[in-house]
C-alpha cells in the first residue's frame, strides 16, 4: 500500500522563544525549527504499516530551515521517497498549507495515488486550522484523528484505526481508504536512527524539489495576529526556598493546615 | 441572527462535559458582549434529556438523528453547515475535546470561516472576535482577531464550569434539517481501559510524574511518597508513553481529569494537554528543576528543586506528621 | 660407554616392536596436535587484518617477561600466582628435559652415538634438574586441585548470571577443567613413578643425590613392598602408562583449555594496552559498523577468545555481574568462541546448549551449525541486555591475565544493535538529544554556561580571546543541577589562584566518548569533528576537563590534542599542580578522615591515581584506602554510556550501593571523595537508596579544596545565582 506522510517543521520549544521586533511573530533569528512530534509518529506508524504490507511511504514537507535534514533521516528510517515543496511564500498558516498541498499534490511527478495520507493529529503552532482534516476536506478523503493505531486491510480498501478518547478508553473505527488519518501516537515509539545512516542516505539518496504554482485564490479572510508575547502568568504559585529538609517541614505544615494530612 | 453566540455541546456516552459549561460561560459573556442570545448546539441520537443541562443558555437547538449516534466529521460537519446557512450566528465557539475532534478539524473548512485554535479567552471589541490562544506548547500567547463570522477552538480551563450550570430549562428547539449522508468514516465500538488498576478520578491525593522522573524504577520514589500519604501514582504523557505508568494513570488529554485534595506534580513541565487534567485540584504542588517551567503558573506551592533530593525528605516528613498524627 | 657412567636406557630395552609403537603412537599424538593447531590458525587466518606488527621486538620481549614472572596473574592472587608459576616453570622444565632426550637420542644418536652428550655429569644435573622442577610442577597442581576443590571460588563455577540460571548450563567446562588438571597432574606422579621403578631395580649411589625424589619415590616403593625384581617386571608396565598420559596430553592440547599453554604467549605479544582507551574507527567501507557476523573479526579478536583460560577473574571483577546484571565478560569470550569454533573448525559448540523445560526436561538448543548459521551475534547469540550490562570500566581487561580485549569487542557488537536502531528508550532520548543540541540532557546549547551567572567574575570566552588554559567542561557540570554549584567552585578555586582559563559557552559539544562507547559511531564522529572545528579556532596552551570520561577522549581519540602542545589534563592534575607550586594555600587543615574513589577513566583508563591523593594531602585530610582501590577500583555503574539507559533486570546491589558500602565500612571514614561528576551523581543517588545518609557524605574534591581556602560556601554561592534570577 502506498502511503503518503506530510512532515512539518514547527519551532523547538526547547530552544528559546524569542518575539520579533514588530511583537507579532517570533524572532526567526534564533529560531531553530524541529519536526513535528506527532509527524514522527505519524511517520514510524507509516513504516511499520510498510514492513506489514509493502508498497511505498512517502514523505512531504514545505521548505523550511533544517528540513532536508529531517527528510534524509526519514529517509534512512525506511522512507522510499521524499519530495519537498519549494517556491512557496513565506509564513504560511496552516489552513493556507492545506490548500496549497492540496494544489500541489496532483502536481508531484509519480506521486501514486496514496491509500492513506497520515500526519501528525495537530502541531503546536496550529493557530488557524488542523492539517489532516483542512486537508481530508480539500482532498474530499474520509477523516480521523486523535489515532494510535492502524490496522490497514489493503484488500479491502479499508483500515481499521483506534482512536484516543479520555481515561484510557479507545474507539474503533473503520475507516475505507484512501483516507487522511491524523496520528497522536504511533504503536511504537519512533526508531532510533544512526548518524551514519543518515549521512550514508545524504549521499546515495535525493530529496525532489517540487515548486508549488502560483495561486490567486485568497481563501477565507485570515486570523491576524495582533500580538506574540510570552505568558504573563496571572497567577504564580507561591515558591517555597531552602534546603530540601526546610522545603518538606514547610509543606508538611501548608498540607496539615489544609487538612490533606 | 447576527449577534448569536453558539457554542457546540460536548457529549460522550451520555454526559455532557464539564467544559461545555466553561464554554457557556464564555458564551454568555461575548453574547452580551455581542448582544445577542446565547444558543446551545445540542447535536446527536436520543439526546433531549441532556438539553436539561444547558440551561445557561438562552436556548437549545437540537438536532436528534440517528446518524448523529457518534460524532463524525461527516455527518455533523454536514448538519452544522445547514445550521449555520440558516441560523447565521456570530460566532461559534466549539470545545478542543476527543469526542469533538473531526468535526472542530474540518468545520473551518465546512463553514468557509476563519477558525481561532487553543483559545484560553475571548472578547468582543468593536464588534469584532478578539481571542487569546496558547501556542507553542504553552510557551507563547498569541492576541488574534478574526473578521466576520469566527469559529473558536476553546482550551479546558477558560472559565469555571460551576458558574456554566443553571437550574432552569432551557427552551429547546428541535431544528429539522436535510438528513445527511451517512459517515464514511464507520463507529464499531470502545474499548475501555484495561480494568483493575487504581482509579485516579477518585484518590484524595496523586503524585504525579513526568519527564523529569527519568527512568521507570525513580517512579518507586514517587510511589513511596504516594504510600506515605494513602494516595497513588499518575503521570503526565511522557511517562506513559514510555510505558512506565499504563495508561490508566494518565492525567490530561487522552487521560483522566482528575480533582484530588492534593496534586503533586513532580518533573511535570505543564504542558496544556496536561494542565487540562489536572487544573481544577484543590491544591497543586509542583517540583521542578526549571524555575521558568508553565506549571508554576498552574501550581499553588512551586518548588525549584531536583525531585530525587526533594521526595525522599518529603516521605519521610509525611510519614513522620501520619504517626505523629496516628498516635 | 662405561657400566658406571650415570645415564639410563630410553627404552629399558622393550624391544623393538614396542619402540616402534612408541614412535607410531609419538607421531600420532603430534599430527593429532598439529591438526588442531592447523585448525585454529585457519580461523585466524579468515580474521580481518589488524595492526598488531608494530615494534615487534619489544612486544616479544614484554610479552615474554609478564609470562617468565606470571606477573599479571600475581599481582590479584597471590594463591592461584604461586601455584600457576610453579606449574608453568615445572612444566618448561620437564618440556624442554624431554626436548634435550629427544635431540640426544633421536637426533644425534642416529649421526653418531658417539655424540651423545645424555650423560655424565650433564646427565646428573639434568637428573636432578627435572627431578626438582617436577616436584615444583606437583606442588603447583596440588595447590590448584586444593583451589579448585575447596576454596568455592565463585568464578570457577560458571554460574551464569547473563540468562537465567535455569536456561543455560556451562557446568560441563567443569569436567575439561578437571581434565586438564588430572592430566598433568597424574602424567607428573607417573613421571616419578618410573622413575622410582627404575630406582627401585639397581639403587646406583648417584641417584641418591641427583635424583632425590625418584629415590624417595623408590624407597617409598619398597617399603610397600616392591622388590628389584619385582620392579624391573613391571617397570613396562608403568612406563606405558606414563607414555599414553604424556602423549594423550600433546594430543589434547589444542582443543582444550591447555591450548593456552600455546595461545597466550602470542596473545600477549599481540596485545595493545591501549585499544580500551582509543577505540578504533569501523575500517573505510565496512559493510556495516559494527560486527554482524565472524567475517567481522580481526585474527586478533579471534586469537583473543582462544586466549582465554576460563579462569574467571574478569567474571569476579565485573560490576555489572557483582550486581546480577546479565553480563558476565568470561560468558561474553566464551559464547563467541564456541561459536567461532562451530562455524569455522566445526567444534562441537555448546552455545545455549542446555535448556530445561518448565516440566524439568532438558532440551537441546542451537547445537546445529544450521542454527547458528542465521544466528545474530549482536541480539542474538549475546543477548542485547548483556550487552548493554557492561559500563566500560574496564576491570575485565585489566584484571584479565592473558591480554583479552573485551571493551572493544562489546562496542563493536553495540554498534550493531545501534545500527539496527536497537537501542532502549532511554538511551534514545538522549542521543537524540546529543545529535541536536549536543548535550544529553536536552537543554539548549545557549543554556550551557548558565551556571556562570553570578560568579561574581567575568569567563573569559576562549573563542574569542586567547587564553592560557582551556576550560572543557563536560555536560554534567554545565547541566546537572546538582552538580552546577561545584562547577562554580571550581571557578572561584582557579579565580583566586589567578589562573588565566576560558571556557567555550554554547560551541562545546558532548565529547563523545561515552556515546562512542554506546556504539553510535557515527554521532561520536560528529561531535568529534564539531568540537575539533571549535577547538582549531581557539588560542589555548593546555585543556583541562572536568570529566574523566571526556579527559579520556579529548586525550586519546581527538586529533590535534595532547601533542607536543595542547596538553590534556584533569581538573585534579591542575588542582595538584597549583597546591605543589604554592599558587594554591589552603587557609586551614580540613579534620576529615576521608576516602578516595578511582573513576575508571581516570584511574584504570589514564593511570591518573597520584594527583587527587596529592591534593588530598595538601589538604591536611587524613586518606584511608578502599579494600578496592586504584587499579581495581569499583565502578559506579555509570560509564560507558550507561548513565543514560535504564536499569537491566533486576539489580540486587547497584555497583553504586556496593561501593558506598566499602566506604562506610572504613573505620571512622565520613567522606567519600570523587573527582568525577557522573560518580558525584550515582553516589549520592546511592547514599539514599542505601540509607547511608548521615553516615556517610560524597564529596567532590573541589568542594573540599574550596573548603579549605576559606571561600564562600557553595551554597552560598547558589543562593546568589538564585537571588539573581
Amino acid at each position: 500500500m502506498n502511503i503518503l506522510v506530510l512532515l512539518k517543521m514547527v519551532p523547538d520549544v526547547i530552544e528559546e522563544l524569542e518575539v520579533a521586533p514588530d511583537g507579532k511573530a517570533l524572532d526567526t533569528e534564533f529560531l531553530r525549527l524541529i519536526i513535528n512530534e506527532r509527524d514522527a509518529h505519524a511517520l514510524e506508524e507509516a513504516l511499520l504499516l510498510k514492513e506489514k504490507h509493502g508498497g511505498q511511504v512517502t514523505v512531504l514537507a514545505l521548505d523550511a530551515p533544517e528540513v532536508d535534514d529531517t527528510l534524509f533521516t526519514a529517509l534512512a528510517k525506511g522512507a522510499d521517497r521524499a519530495v519537498k515543496i519549494t517556491a512557496l511564500e513565506p509564513g504560511l498558516t496552516t489552513r493556507a498549507t492545506a490548500s496549497r498541498l492540496a494544489q500541489v499534490l496532483p502536481t508531484v511527478p509519480n506521486l501514486c495515488p496514496a491509500d492513506l495520507i497520515l500526519t501528525g493529529c495537530q502541531a503546536i503552532d496550529d493557530l488557524d486550522g488542523m492539517l489532516a482534516p483542512l486537508l481530508a476536506c480539500e482532498l474530499d478523503r474520509p477523516y480521523l484523528g486523535l489515532v494510535s493505531r492502524v490496522e490497514a486491510d489493503p484488500a479491502a480498501q479499508k483500515a481499521t484505526v483506534l482512536k484516543e478518547y479520555p481515561g484510557g478508553v479507545h474507539g474503533e473505527f473503520e475507516v475505507p481508504t484512501p483516507a487522511v488519518l491524523g496520528i497522536q501516537a504511533a504503536e511504537k515509539p519512533p526508531r532510533y536512527i544512526p548518524v551514519a545512516k543518515v549521512r550514508a542516505v545524504m549521499k546515495s539518496q535525493t530529496i525532489e524539489s517540487v515548486p508549488v504554482p502560483p495561486t490567486a485564490d485568497a481563501g477565507p479572510p485570515a486570523v491576524e495576529v495582533l500580538q506574540l508575547a510570552k505568558p504573563e502568568a496571572t497567577t504564580h504559585a507561591e515558591m517555597l526556598e531552602g534546603s530540601p529538609e526546610e522545603v518538606a517541614a514547610k509543606l508538611g505544615e501548608i498540607l496539615a493546615a489544609r487538612g490533606v494530612l | 441572527m447576527a449577534g448569536n453566540i453558539w457554542v457546540l455541546a460536548d457529549h460522550w456516552r451520555g454526559q455532557l462535559s464539564e467544559i461545555t459549561y466553561e464554554l457557556l460561560v464564555l458564551g454568555r459573556e461575548l453574547a452580551a458582549e455581542a448582544g445577542g442570545s446565547l444558543q446551545a448546539i445540542l447535536l446527536g441520537h436520543n439526546v433531549k434529556d441532556l438539553a436539561a443541562g444547558l440551561g445557561a443558555a438562552d436556548s437549545v437547538l437540537c438536532v436528534d438523528l440517528p446518524e448523529l449516534a457518534e460524532p463524525s466529521a461527516d455527518v455533523y460537519g454536514q448538519v452544522l453547515a445547514q445550521l449555520f446557512q440558516a441560523k447565521q450566528p456570530q460566532t461559534l465557539l466549539v470545545p478542543l475535546t476527543n469526542a469533538l475532534w473531526e468535526v472542530v478539524g474540518v468545520l473551518p473548512a465546512q463553514l468557509q470561516i476563519p477558525f481561532v485554535n487553543f483559545c484560553l479567552d475571548a472578547k468582543m471589541v468593536a464588534g469584532q472576535i478578539r481571542a487569546r490562544c496558547l501556542l507553542y506548547g504553552g510557551k507563547m500567547e498569541a492576541t488574534v482577531t478574526a473578521p466576520g463570522p469566527v469559529l473558536l477552538g476553546i482550551l479546558s480551563g477558560a472559565r469555571l464550569a460551576d458558574q456554566g450550570r443553571a437550574e432552569k430549562a432551557p427552551a429547546v428547539e428541535e431544528v429539522a434539517v436535510t438528513p445527511p449522508g451517512s459517515s464514511r468514516v464507520r463507529f464499531k465500538q470502545y474499548i475501555e481501559a484495561e480494568a483493575g488498576d487504581v482509579d485516579i478520578t477518585q484518590q484524595e491525593v496523586l503524585v504525579s510524574v513526568g519527564r523529569g522522573i527519568q527512568t521507570q524504577d525513580n517512579i518507586a520514589l514517587a510511589q513511596e511518597l504516594a504510600d506515605a500519604f494513602g494516595g497513588a501514582v499518575s503521570g503526565s504523557r511522557p511517562v506513559i508513553d514510555q510505558g512506565w505508568l499504563p495508561l490508566s494513570r494518565q492525567v490530561g488529554k487522552s487521560g483522566a481529569s482528575v480533582k484530588p485534595k492534593l496534586y503533586l506534580a513532580c518533573g511535570i513541565s505543564g504542558a496544556p494537554e496536561h494542565v487540562e487534567g489536572m487544573r481544577n485540584a484543590a491544591l497543586i504542588v509542583a517540583v521542578n528543576t526549571d524555575p521558568q517551567a508553565p506549571i508554576f503558573n498552574v501550581a499553588h506551592y512551586g518548588v525549584v528543586a531536583d525531585i530525587f533530593e526533594v521526595l525522599p525528605v518529603l516521605t519521610e516528613e509525611i510519614r513522620r506528621r501520619q504517626a505523629s498524627r496516628a498516635a | 660407554m662405561p657400566p658406571d657412567t650415570p645415564t639410563r636406557e630410553v627404552f629399558a630395552q622393550f624391544g623393538l616392536g614396542w619402540e616402534v609403537t612408541f614412535y607410531f603412537l609419538a607421531l600420532l599424538a603430534i599430527l593429532v596436535f598439529c591438526w588442531g593447531i592447523y585448525g585454529h590458525v585457519r580461523k585466524y587466518r579468515r580474521g580481518r587484518p589488524a595492526d598488531r606488527f608494530d615494534r615487534l621486538g619489544w612486544r616479544i620481549l614484554h610479552a615474554a617477561q609478564l609470562v617468565a614472572r606470571n606477573a599479571p596473574i600475581l599481582r590479584n592472587d597471590l594463591y592461584a600466582g604461586l601455584g600457576h608459576l610453579a606449574i608453568m616453570w615445572g612444566f618448561i622444565v620437564l618440556f624442554v628435559g624431554t626436548a634435550i632426550l629427544t635431540i640426544d637420542y633421536d637426533l644425534v644418536r642416529p649421526i653418531n652415538p658417539d655424540w651423545r652428550f645424555w650423560k655424565g655429569e650433564f646427565y646428573l644435573w639434568y637428573s636432578l634438574a627435572l627431578d626438582l622442577f617436577g616436584a615444583v610442577l606437583l606442588v603447583g597442581l596440588v595447590m590448584m586441585v586444593i583451589r579448585r576443590g575447596f576454596f568455592k571460588l565463585p568464578q570457577l563455577d560458571y554460574g551464569r548470571a547473563d540468562a537465567n540460571a535455569q536456561v543455560y548450563d556451562r557446568a560441563r567446562y567443569l569436567w575439561d577443567d578437571w581434565l586438564f588438571l588430572g592430566l598433568l597432574f597424574f602424567a607428573t606422579v607417573t613421571g616419578f613413578l618410573i622413575e622410582g621403578w627404575r630406582i627401585a631395580q639397581h639403587w646406583p649411589a648417584y641417584e641418591q643425590a641427583w635424583s632425590p625424589i625418584g629415590w624417595m619415590t623408590a624407597t617409598g616403593l619398597s617399603w610397600l613392598g616392591l622388590t628389584a625384581s619385582g620392579a624391573g617386571a613391571s617397570f613396562f608396565y608403568v612406563w606405558w602408562v606414563h607414555a599414553f598420559l604424556a602423549l594423550g596430553l600433546v594430543a589434547y592440547i589444542p582443543y582444550s583449555k591447555a591450548f593456552h599453554l600455546v595461545i597466550d604467549f602470542a596473545n600477549l605479544v599481540f596485545h595493545n594496552e591501549d585499544v580500551a582507551r582509543r577505540l578504533v574507527a569501523p575500517p573505510v567501507g565496512a559493510r556495516s559498523v559494527g560486527y554482524e557476523r565472524l567475517q567481522d573479526f580481526t585474527w586478533k579478536e579471534l586469537l583473543d577468545l582462544d586466549a582465554c583460560t576460563r579462569c574467571g577473574r574478569c567474571h569476579a571483577a565485573c560490576p555489572a555481574q557483582t550486581s546480577d546484571m546479565p553480563f558476565s565478560p568470561r560468558d561474553l569470550i566464551l559464547d563467541l568462541r564456541e561459536y567461532a569454533d562451530a562455524m569455522t573448525i566445526r567444534a562441537p559448540a555448546r552455545l545455549d546448549r542446555q535448556r530445561v523445560k518448565e516440566d524439568g526436561r532438558k532440551v537441546l538448543l542451537g547445537t546445529r551449525l544450521a542454527a547458528l548459521d542465521g544466528l545474530r551475534l549482536a541480539g542474538g547469540l549475546i543477548r542485547s541486555e548483556s550487552l548493554w550490562s557492561c559500563s566500560t570500566c574496564s576491570a575485565c581487561m585489566d584484571v584479565c591475565p592473558v591480554g583479552v580485549e573485551h571493551i572493544p569487542l562489546i562496542v563493536q557488537l553495540r554498534r550493531a544493535l545501534v545500527e539496527r536502531g536497537e537501542v532502549d528508550p532511554r538511551l534514545q532520548e538522549a542521543l537524540g538529544y546529543l545529535g541536536r543540541y549536543g548535550n544529553s540532557f536536552g537543554q539548549s546549547e545557549r543554556k550551557r554556561a548558565v551556571w556562570t551567572q553570578g560568579l561574581g567574575f567575568r569567563t573569559k570566552d576562549a573563542r574569542k580571546e586567547p587564553v592560557n588554559w582551556l576550560w572543557y567542561l563536560g555536560e554534567y557540570a554545565c547541566y546537572h543541577p546538582a552538580l552546577q554549584g561545584i562547577t562554580r567552585s571550581l571557578a572561584h578555586i582557579l579565580h583566586g589562584a589567578e589562573v588565566d582559563y576560558g571556557i567555550l559557552y554554547e560551541a562545546e559539544r558532548n565529547s563523545g566518548n561515552d556515546v562512542r562507547r554506546v556504539g553510535e559511531e557515527g554521532l561520536f564522529e560528529l561531535l568529534r569533528d564539531k568540537n575539533t572545528q571549535t577547538l582549531e579556532k581557539v588560542c589555548f596552551n593546555s585543556l583541562f576537563t572536568t570529566d574523566p570520561h571526556v579527559y579520556n577522549t579529548l586525550k586519546n581519540e581527538y586529533p590535534g590534542l595532547n601533542h607536543d602542545h595542547h596538553g590534556v589534563y584533569h581538573y585534579t592534575e591542575l588542582l595538584a599542580d597549583l597546591l605543589a607550586s604554592g599558587r594554591l594555600r589552603p587557609a586551614r587543615r580540613l579534620p576529615y578522615r576521608v576516602t578516595y574513589h578511582d573513576p575508571c577513566y581516570l584511574g584504570r583508563y589514564n593511570g591518573v591515581y597520584d594527583p587527587p591523593r596529592a591534593v588530598l594531602r595538601a589538604l591536611g585530610v587524613e586518606l584511608k584506602e578502599m579494600p578496592r582501590s586504584r587499579r581495581t577500583s569499583l565502578c559506579c555503574g555509570g560509564g560507558g554510556g550507561r548513565i543514560w539507559m535504564q536499569e537491566i533486570g533486576e539489580v540486587h546491589s547497584r555497583p553504586s550501593e556496593s561501593r558506598v558500602r566499602e566506604a562506610a565500612d572504613l573505620p571512622g571514614v565520613e567522606m567519600l571523595v570523587v573527582a568525577c561528576p557522573k560518580d558525584y551523581v550515582m553516589f549520592t543517588d546511592a547514599l539514599k537508596t542505601t540509607g547511608l545518609e548521615g553516615r556517610l557524605a560524597v564529596k567532590e574534591l573541589t568542594e573540599l579544596v574550596q573548603e579549605a581556602m576559606g571561600l564562600p560556601e557553595r551554597s552560598e554561592a547558589h543562593e546568589q545565582v538564585q537571588a539573581q534570577r
